[in-house]
């Protein structure tokens, strides 16, 4: 379990002063422009160290990710650029949101020295649409660093650096890297074709890093603390400390930190209250936000969270927004609701996604009823393999998982629905007791 | 080059080839949806992928991704792609079964039916099986103008036409908009689309989303003999098919041709054909008593005979747009065996001087070669109304170099971006002085184009000279400065398929002959007694006095309205003819159908004429006459080919003086779509200029 003193977000409930002086009290941009006299080259080597991963969903090696970028710029005059994806919209996903308003000097400082490590002397900070609160909010945060002379031309730290907040319309693709370059150059937001990756060609056409507000915003704190600090929390490839978010049906749903590598049953206890109705209540949990495969009850208890403990449970740890479901949900219905959710966000761009969320949805809207055919479970499993790995971006996989998790854990359940359907059929095929719901 | 294995095949293909292209390079098919050659990559319906080995365990799009991509094996294989293994076809089929799920089963009313991509790949890439069990989606038809049919709920989303119009036709009144499953193509506004190129989404579409309005429900591609020939609407002579059903055209189509249209053709081109089948002239007229009789075509003839036998060599004739070189010279032989030198194709008060070199009305850098252009320089023309494929051309060098262009003449919306230098004679005078940015521009460049409209040399009010002194002063802009080697910049755009072909063969006033506004000047004053109009009705009709005015032609158009005799000919669709475009190409014409009722081919009918009065013409046959024309123009016998004009007389046109100072240039082109008798014929036409000149508001 994760020490006090290990915390690196010490104000993610907002009891603080989240301005410039409070954040300085609770150690902001201490030593920075020695972090930034250090070069490039130690900033990742120290990240390097610490194993972090990217707090996106993917948990890819962040160090590794800047060292894509080009050494000396792009060789053609093109400026680096740091692009961070504050459009944080996937449901049971709510950290980046606290990030923002309640310590949004972390992201500030963490955009200049990840700057720093990647030869970028600009960030863009692109906000979800519904983030109006937070937007204005961080925006204030930077105008305090730029008036404290922490960023901006001929600052204190000795690395010019701006950065360039921009607010989104509210679209879930535009999370994803490249509709998000697409949408912060004022097109539409439909996924760009890779290759070309961003660090070879991102927005305006410069090589660019796209990074997760957590994942920046850590930064600063493991240069100050140590990479080795960072490593020393959690286990070996899941190091570190994690905002995680509980939502649904435990006692007390919010958002803490926590270190990687605990139990479900643990962090749930001690942060959440437990499960509401006790643990025997259980069904089951989407341990990482909407898109990953759904794990039940007797699965999650004693799961490792992080990223690859539940990829051991056949999931996905993604961002740590942990959804759980008790007894008294229709997992089926909950699934519904999801596929629901990418139906409506898919950009429509490539075929398998278009046509295929629509079908999954629709399948799936039957099988809540279980006017369906057992048959069906197999096609709508198949639907869902047509559809992973064969899109242009990953919104296509996260369509498909909750739905395959689903019929993995579930299928049962709609076996059993379809069964009580049929059974309460009458010779005109209606089946009153259900559809009068 | 880079060394890459497709399906275990190791071929070597160069760096920047797409797999797509390395897979075609070692032979093998790649079905696809959005990809298309001349577009941008869009990779969104997903159809073309294929396995990769050592990339993630997921198939990839070949259309979007390079071999470049690819990573070599640990000891330096080659990386290796395959096309055919079970991962791939079972992508194909879930792409397949994808897009097949929201598509209507309308095949059998389908216009696409037969000629459809959907159907072909669902044959050989699909499954037989529909397990989609839902409604399918419905979406509402959008109206995209009297030329473009659409059926939405047919669309597959791959963006080809909203690709094709913002990147090729340079409108951007296309687009999708909407999200995931509503994702749909629109034209925004549901109006009518204003370019003149787009007849070619209907080709690009791969399904039947998009089709042809005039021809919805004609007929099936399996019922329709095909026949390919060139295109006479304009001086560029794309290259098409015709599509023909017994004696019917039943529509045009493009053919690749990568020297004039790639893979285009205008909307005049493409929609012109039902102008093919109204106001025909089949049989000969006679008038008598004022009123034009119908009549034999021994009638006729006599007719003719008796006035040419009263009138020696008082006889001319001038040859309207769509004259084939054939009958220009069959003509031009009557005439000269009446003792009459009176001949011209050109339009009134041309600049074009008959002593010219053929440097002089020529597009001397040819179409393809606009694309090695480093700056060019628009004189009186608008090309995308004179020769819209042309323009495109320029538009996709001005898209891929964003070269220097300017203009003199109209400021017109040309699709790309432009310096506006002026209107007239003293701008381009001014130009050729060196004064200006642009005449730096032009001087430092090794490959300009000087494009000058025909509107720039022919002014009917102000005289011949205004013409010559446009063509000196553009010839010393196209020659000034640090011009490459062999590199000649002199582009005359005509506006008429009939114009080169016959200034080669000097259809223009010789041996004492005038040239046509003064031959209707003669006529006028009574001094000039037979006047043969082939196919001409651009002419003043009302100033031809009393001559006696014999019209072969097509349609009953002005000419024929004038006419003392009419006798009715073919057109290109209907006769072996040979055409030369404006850069110089000889190019022949292929019979489609056969003309209406009495109708003959062109040729046939002059030398008819010529044994009646007497004086026949020294061939029997197609065949002779070209052997004839041939062995006076030898040029004219090498089809599909340029026979380059001499760079060097390019400095001999630039020395001439400069009389004149001021007069407007301005394109002769007003009305793209009414611009001959054919055009004018067409009720799709009509309604296209009727709604380009904005007096109908389309509703439908």
């Amino acid at each position: 379990m994760l020490a006090d003193k290990d915390r690196i977000f010490t104000n993610l409930y907002g009891r603080h002063d989240w301005r410039l002086a409070g954040a300085r009290e609770r150690g902001a941009y201490v030593g920075t422009k020695d972090f930034i006299d250090s070069g490039r080259d130690w900033i990742v080597n120290e990240v390097k160290t610490s194993g972090l991963r990217g707090r996106g969903g993917a948990g890819f090696p962040t160090a590794l990710k800047w060292t894509f970028m080009p050494k000396e710029g792009a060789g053609d005059g093109r400026p680096c650029q740091l692009l961070v994806n504050a459009d944080e919209s996937e449901p049971g996903t709510c950290k980046d949101r606290e990030i923002l308003r309640h310590d949004p000097h972390h992201l500030v400082e963490g955009c200049l020295l990840a700057g720093r490590a990647m030869g970028a002397h600009i960030a863009y900070v692109y906000i979800r649409g519904e983030f109006i609160r937070e937007r204005q909010r961080f925006e204030e945060a930077v105008q305090e660093a730029y008036d404290a002379r922490l960023i901006g031309k001929d600052n204190v730290h000795g690395w010019d650096f701006d950065i360039v907040v921009h607010h989104g319309a509210g679209a879930y693709i535009c999370g994803e890297e490249t509709a998000l370059m697409e949408s912060l150059e004022g097109k539409k937001g439909q996924p760009r074709l890779k290759p070309p990756f961003p660090a070879a060609m991102g927005v305006y056409g410069n090589p660019t890093t796209v990074n997760n507000v957590e994942s920046i915003a850590v930064v600063p704190e493991i240069l100050r603390r140590s990479g080795a600090w960072f490593a020393s929390i959690g286990r070996p490839n899941n190091t570190g400390t994690k905002l995680f978010m509980a939502s649904g049906h435990v006692n007390n749903p919010c958002t803490f930190e926590e270190a990687l590598g605990e139990s479900f049953k643990d962090i749930i206890e001690k942060h959440c209250g437990g499960i509401r109705g006790g643990w025997d209540n259980l069904l089951a949990v989407i341990p990482g936000g909407a898109s990953c495969p759904i794990v039940k009850a007797e699965d999650i208890r004693d799961a490792t969270m992080d990223f690859d403990g539940l990829r051991e449970k056949k999931s996905s740890f993604g961002t740590g927004g942990m959804i759980v479901m008790d007894k008294s949900t229709d997992v089926v219905k909950a699934i519904w609701r999801i596929s629901a959710f990418f139906k409506h966000e898919s950009c429509g761009q490539c075929t398998p996604c278009r046509e295929g969320t629509g079908w999954m949805m629709r399948v799936l809207e039957r099988m809540v009823v279980g006017r369906a055919q057992k048959r069906e479970i197999d096609m709508l499993f198949e639907v869902t393999k047509q559809i992973e790995g064969h899109t242009i971006c990953a919104l296509g996989d996260a369509a498909a998982w909750p739905v395959q998790g689903l019929i993995r854990n579930f299928r049962k359940e709609i076996e059993d629905r379809i069964d009580q359907y049929t059974w309460s059929s009458t010779s005109d095929g209606a089946v009153p007791s259900i559809a009068a719901e | 080059m880079a060394n890459i294995k497709v399906d275990g095949i190791l071929i070597e293909v160069p760096d920047h080839y797409t797999l797509m292209q390395a897979a075609e390079a070692a032979g093998a098919e790649i079905p696809r949806f959005c990809y298309h050659e001349r577009l941008s990559v869009a990779g969104n319906c997903r159809m073309c992928l294929v396995e990769v080995k050592g990339g993630p365990p997921k198939p990839q799009a070949s259309c979007a991704m390079s071999v470049r991509d690819l990573r070599p094996g640990p000891n330096g294989e080659a990386p290796e792609m395959f096309t055919n293994t079970p991962m791939v076809k079972k992508a194909r089929e879930g792409v397949m079964e994808f897009l097949l799920i929201n598509h209507p089963l309308d095949c059998p009313i389908c216009d696409q039916g037969g000629e459809c991509d959907l159907q072909d790949q669902a044959m050989a890439y699909g499954v037989d099986k529909n397990r989609f069990a839902e409604n399918k989606r419905a979406v509402e038809d959008k109206y995209l103008g009297p030329l473009v049919k659409t059926s939405m709920n047919r669309c597959i989303h791959c963006t080809r036409c909203v690709r094709f119009t913002t990147e090729v036709a340079g409108i951007s009144e296309m687009g999708l908009i909407g999200r995931g499953e509503d994702a749909e193509i629109t034209s925004y506004l549901e109006k009518a689309l204003t370019s003149e190129l787009q007849g070619n989404v209907i080709d690009l579409c791969p399904v039947g989303a998009l089709t042809s309005k005039p021809y919805a429900f004609h007929a099936r591609p399996w019922e329709l003999s095909k026949t390919e020939t060139i295109d006479v609407m304009d001086a560029v002579g794309s290259s098409i098919r015709v599509d023909s059903r017994g004696r019917e055209v039943m529509r045009i189509l493009p053919r690749i041709n990568e020297a004039i249209n790639e893979e285009w053709i205008s909307d005049k081109t493409r929609f012109v054909w039902d102008g093919l089948k109204s106001q025909r002239l089949d049989r000969p007229y006679v008038r008598r008593n004022g009123k034009l009789q119908a009549a034999t075509w021994e009638e006729a003839f006599a007719a003719v005979a008796t006035r040419m036998k009263k009138a020696g060599n008082k006889v001319g004739a001038i040859a309207g747009d769509l004259a084939a070189v054939e009958e220009m010279f069959a003509l031009k032989g009557l005439l000269a065996a009446v003792g009459s030198g009176m001949t011209d194709v050109r339009p009134a008060m041309s600049g074009i001087d008959p002593s010219m070199p053929r440097a002089a009305y020529l597009f001397n850098p040819t179409i393809a070669g606009i694309e090695e252009a480093d700056a060019i320089l628009i004189i009186g023309s608008n090309p995308r109304r004179e020769a819209s494929v042309l323009n495109a051309r320029i538009r996709k060098t001005w898209r891929a170099k964003g070269l220097p262009i300017a203009v003199i003449g109209e400021a017109a919306d040309l699709t790309y971006d432009y310096t506006y230098l002026g209107e007239g004679l003293e701008t381009l005078a001014d130009l050729a002085a060196g004064n200006g940015a642009f005449a730096q521009t032009l001087k430092n460049a090794q490959r300009p184009i000087v494009i000058v409209g025909e509107g720039a040399v022919s002014h009917a009010a102000l005289g011949k000279q205004v013409g010559r002194d446009v063509i000196a002063l553009a010839a010393r802009l196209a020659s000034g400065g640090n011009v490459a080697e062999g590199w000649n910049g002199f582009a005359l755009l005509h506006n008429a398929a009939s114009r080169v072909g016959g200034l080669d063969i000097g259809f223009v006033p010789h041996d004492g002959g005038v040239c046509s506004a003064d031959q209707i000047a003669l006529a006028g004053k009574g001094e000039l007694d037979v006047l043969f109009l082939l196919g001409a009705d651009e002419y003043d009709m009302s100033a031809m006095g009393k001559a006696f005015v014999v019209y072969i032609g097509t349609h009953g158009d002005a000419g024929a309205h004038r006419a003392d005799v009419i006798l009715p000919a073919a057109t290109y669709t209907e006769k072996s003819a040979t055409y030369v475009n404006t850069e110089g190409r000889v190019q022949v014409t292929t019979r489609a159908v056969f003309p209406p009722g009495d109708a003959k081919e062109d040729w046939a009918i002059i030398r008819a004429l010529s044994g009646i009065i007497g004086q026949p013409l020294a061939y029997n046959s197609l065949t002779q006459l070209r052997a004839a024309l041939y062995a006076q123009y030898p040029h004219l016998a090498r089809i599909d080919e340029i026979a380059p004009a001499n760079a060097a007389d390019l400095g001999r046109l630039a020395q001439a003086a400069v009389k004149t100072t001021s007069a407007p240039l301005r394109s002769s082109v007003t009305d793209f779509y009414l611009t001959n008798p054919i055009a004018r014929a067409s009720a799709i036409m009509g309604e296209c200029a009727a709604m380009a000149a904005g007096l109908q508001q389309a509703a439908e």
